[in-house]
């Protein structure tokens, strides 16, 4: 016991003397949660409280182009900046290249008009279909000139995609009500009312939003629950740099030669590293949890809760940290230099972590990728994690998270014990 | 040859070749060192020197023949005989980062000690050496004196019987080698068993009752320094040494 003691003290000395180590196992993790959580927040509130912005030039001469525009607003995602009919395309996407805005619309001339004229023969359709006289179906109302929706190419698919549903959602509503006011007048001979309009119109059904939950209870997601976890596990991870590396330094060192003459196995330092490194993933897990909940809302992030299993935490955490430090070890054990170690341990954690869901959601990778997500333990350490998180379970509900990183654990042991003993150092 | 006294060091028979080398190296390789003795194993560059070294210390497997050190198989007991000795390798063996005190407190835990054991060790070693100013400092920063202070410091932590030396003064100015020489015949006198290789072969007249000559792993003379210099008519090491395995580089 003593001389394990003595070898724990070793390596915490060593490793307290080794800053780039530190900063790499500590600064560089912190850093990482606090960006991507701003990011990632900044994202959730785009859609929440961030507006994105959009030129609208209304170069219609009817009415339609405004009701649009009231539309556009209503949906509440843009923060409108109007641009004066007379504008040219060029001078519109000029103040796009100037980043004044990521989009912008231009809703052209003949848009009352010709929606009018649509709506006039949809509606004339219908009246027709119900045995009652329009106006004479006119042969075809021709097309709408389209809208032209220019946008900065950093907008990504996903937003792209959300802005134009949101586009043409607005965009039905409009025509939806002049297919509206169109039959009523056919059929009341007078306009339509306005209470009636917005009866028949913003009358829709609501959503009500339900995150799944073990517990039962409502918790509304936000960026820190969604990238605490994950970025702590890559720190947990991300001491290969540190571990391996020390382990292949002292293999190489003449201090490696002087311990195999000593009374003493090897299989001490071994032991010795898993206990301090051990340590080393729950204090950085203790820190970057702890900055998630005391320090986010200082500086303008949505605070860390805690899941309400505590016990559950710490022993998920501990189960991280005993694979982080085994996969380390491992890598140690077989890299024959330092530069081996830290290029495979740093390469293989990042694309460990690509497949394990914490870069993209596990969900939204491609099929293909179902069995490799699960060769990755990142992604069974995350999953555990979301299901207290997120999910608000306990440990008996994420048993089957735990079973497979315990599996990857063990096998990784193994295959430690065997590399030391392949290279006669146990 | 007759021993006096018990053997510090048996090899019979000894066959070993280098990994992924068919050839042996060492073949039917015998040796004798007795307890006590100060003995200096020297060659060329090659001629097997560490590797001897390495093999007494349990650090090579052997292929064939037999190492007893003080007594006991070292292939098979390597645990409860390496208690009694101490090695010093070639490389400087230890850690970079840590301080003296630091580096002596974890190879003596690793030596079998305890922390009094240690401390009171430490203190005695640190002082013989001329470290105990730079008790605290991380030996990084050392001079090449210094360090190779510390490497023979940490290989005596444990008092050991018998002691392996690989090139202990290699790279050191006149004065830590005048130091360590003289505390290496210090411990000799206590009865130390010392077995020492280098390439100087003055300190070797200074400090080896007896030496061999190791060459292209063989030995080629094992006796009383000052009989080989009468036998040989050779009127010190370094002609003799020339004389018995040429002039040419080896490596």
């Amino acid at each position: 016991m003593y001389k394990l003691r003595a070898t724990i003290l070793k390596d915490i000395q060593i490793l307290l003397r080794d800053r780039v180590g530190l900063i790499f196992m500590f600064a560089m993790p912190i850093l990482l949660v606090l960006v991507i959580t701003a990011i990632q927040s900044s994202t959730f509130e785009l859609v929440n409280k961030n507006k994105l912005s959009l030129l609208v030039c209304n170069k219609d001469t009817g009415s339609l182009g405004g009701e649009l525009v009231k539309a556009i607003d209503k949906i509440g995602m843009f923060r409108l900046m109007a641009v004066q009919k007379d504008q040219s395309d060029k001078m519109i996407t000029d103040r796009m290249h100037a980043k004044d805005a990521m989009l912008a619309i231009i809703i052209p001339e003949s848009f009352s008009s010709k929606t009018t004229a649509r709506a006039k023969n949809t509606a004339d359709k219908a009246l027709h279909s119900f045995g009652l006289e329009g106006d004479s179906l006119q042969a075809s109302p021709g097309s709408v000139d389209p809208l032209t929706l220019y946008y900065h190419p950093i907008l990504q698919e996903p937003y792209r995609l959300s802005v134009k549903g949101a586009l043409s959602s607005a965009l039905q509503l409009v025509e939806s009500k002049q297919v509206l006011r169109i039959l009523y007048f056919s059929i009341n001979e007078k306009e339509m009312p306005d209470s009636t309009e917005k009866e028949m119109l913003n009358n829709q059904v609501t959503i009500t939003e339900i995150p799944l939950s073990m517990d039962g209870l409502k918790r509304m997601p936000n960026a820190s629950q969604h990238n605490v976890p994950a970025w702590t596990i890559f720190a947990m991870f991300f001491i290969v740099i540190s571990l391996s590396g020390s382990i292949v330094r002292e293999k190489l060192s003449g201090s490696f030669i002087r311990l195999k003459t000593l009374p003493t196995r090897y299989g001490l330092v071994i032991a010795s590293k898993q206990i301090t490194y051990l340590c080393v993933t729950l204090i950085q897990a203790a820190i970057i949890f702890g900055i998630g909940v005391w320090v986010f809302p200082f500086i303008g992030l949505p605070a860390l809760d805690l899941p309400a299993d505590i016990s559950g935490l710490i022993i998920i955490s501990l189960l991280c940290g005993c694979c982080a430090v085994s996969y380390a070890i491992c890598i140690g054990v077989f890299a024959r230099t330092q530069e081996q170690a830290n290029g495979f341990g740093a390469a293989s954690i990042v694309i460990l972590a690509a497949i394990g869901g914490l870069m993209v959601p596990a969900f939204a990778m491609p099929g293909s990728f179902s069995t490799i997500i699960k060769l990755s333990p990142l992604h069974w350490c995350l999953e555990a994690y979301y299901g207290l998180f997120l999910e608000g379970g306990k440990l008996k509900d994420i048993l089957m998270n735990i079973i497979p990183l315990l599996a990857i654990t063990v096998l990784l042991q193994l295959i430690i014990i065997w590399g030391l003993k392949r290279k006669r150092l146990i | 040859m007759a021993f006096m006294n018990p053997l510090a060091v048996d090899i019979e028979d000894l066959g070993y070749s280098h990994p992924g080398q068919h050839d042996l190296f060492f073949s039917h390789l015998n040796l004798k060192i007795a307890e006590g003795e100060s003995f200096g194993l020297f060659g060329p560059n090659g001629a097997g020197k560490t590797t001897l070294m390495n093999l007494m210390t349990g650090l090579f497997p052997i292929r064939e023949g037999s190492i007893q050190i003080l007594g006991s198989e070292i292939s098979q007991h390597h645990k409860s005989v390496s208690r009694f000795f101490g090695f010093i390798p070639q490389d400087l063996s230890f850690y970079e980062e840590l301080s003296p005190v630091q580096n002596l407190e974890f190879f003596g835990a690793w030596s079998g000690m305890r922390q009094p054991a240690i401390r009171k060790r430490t203190a005695e070693l640190l002082e013989l050496l001329d470290l105990t100013a730079v008790r605290n400092k991380q030996v990084r920063k050392f001079s090449g004196g210094m360090k190779r202070r510390l490497n023979l410091a940490i290989g005596m932590i444990h008092e050991p019987k018998l002691l392996f030396l690989d090139e202990p003064t290699v790279g050191v100015d006149v004065q830590t080698r005048y130091t360590i020489i003289n505390y290496l015949k210090e411990l000799n006198k206590n009865g130390t068993t010392l077995i020492y290789t280098s390439h100087q072969l003055n300190e070797a007249e200074e400090l080896c009752d007896k030496i061999a000559l190791i060459n292209e792993g063989k030995i080629i003379v094992h006796d009383h320094l000052a009989n080989l210099l009468s036998s040989y008519r050779e009127g010190g090491l370094e002609s003799l040494f020339l004389n018995l395995t040429g002039k040419d580089y080896k490596h």
